[in-house]
């Protein structure tokens, strides 16, 4: 069973990033959102942490609240930016849906 | 496919009611279903007509009203947390013997069983918050 987990949260504000990383199983993906996207900032703890499992979980990024943060240029390579359409086509490819709020 | 929403945040706050309405926009634009919004904790303030934003500003309430008319959505506002923060209908509002209501178009109080049909009638959840 695939699963989409989301992140709406930094992870230098909230411990919700560590904890789905340390659960997302192999064939799951990750969905980073809201302040969520910070996570994938090159050169921080978070993006290590996501190298560490990209090879079994897929990493994205809502495009827009990349974009609205200015972070565009900052993202670690590897994670794949979607727009709200994009969303949709993840929630509705994977079993179910994880918010980590 | 359908799908159904759960906003746990008021509007103006962070950011989940603004990820939750694009999301669900998205939805309908590539042609799914939402069964349902409920509309829990804060985030039954999504739901009071009397909100005055600023002009320049988007009006999260409308926004959702708007939409719910045009693809006749189901939003729904759990009771128990209107209740405690002065969200009523015109029943409510009687009930209550209080003199006036402030749900917006749309919307309706409903209770929390109606989060759990949601859950199992829609084929995927996806729930936004703080």
């Amino acid at each position: 069973m695939s699963l989409l987990h989301t992140i709406n949260k930094s992870p230098f504000e909230r411990n919700s990033f560590d904890s789905c990383v340390a659960h997302a199983k192999k064939g799951s993906s990750i969905l980073l959102i809201e302040d969520g996207v910070y996570a994938a900032t090159q050169g921080t703890a978070a993006a290590r942490k996501l190298e560490g499992i990209m090879k079994d979980v897929k990493v994205y990024a809502l495009q827009p609240d990349v974009n609205t943060r200015g972070m565009q240029s900052k993202m670690l390579d590897g994670v794949n930016l979607v727009d709200y359409g994009g969303f949709v086509d993840l929630v509705t490819q994977h079993n179910a849906v994880q918010a980590w709020l | 496919m359908k799908l159904s929403v759960l906003v746990n945040e008021g509007p103006y706050t962070h950011q989940a009611s603004d990820s939750a309405y694009l999301f669900t926009k998205a939805a309908l634009e590539k042609g799914h279903e939402i069964f349902r919004v409920f509309f829990y904790h804060d985030g039954v303030y999504n739901g009071t007509r009397l909100m005055v934003p600023p002009q320049d500003d988007r009006h999260i309430q409308k926004r959702w009203s708007e939409l719910a008319e045009k693809h006749k959505l189901d939003l729904v506002v759990c009771i128990a947390a209107a209740q405690r923060r002065g969200l009523l209908d015109e029943n409510e509002a009687k009930r209550q013997g209080k003199d006036a209501n402030n749900i917006a178009p749309g919307f309706r109080i409903s209770g929390l069983g109606q989060l759990i049909e949601a859950g199992i009638q829609a084929e995927r959840l996806v729930a936004f918050g703080d």
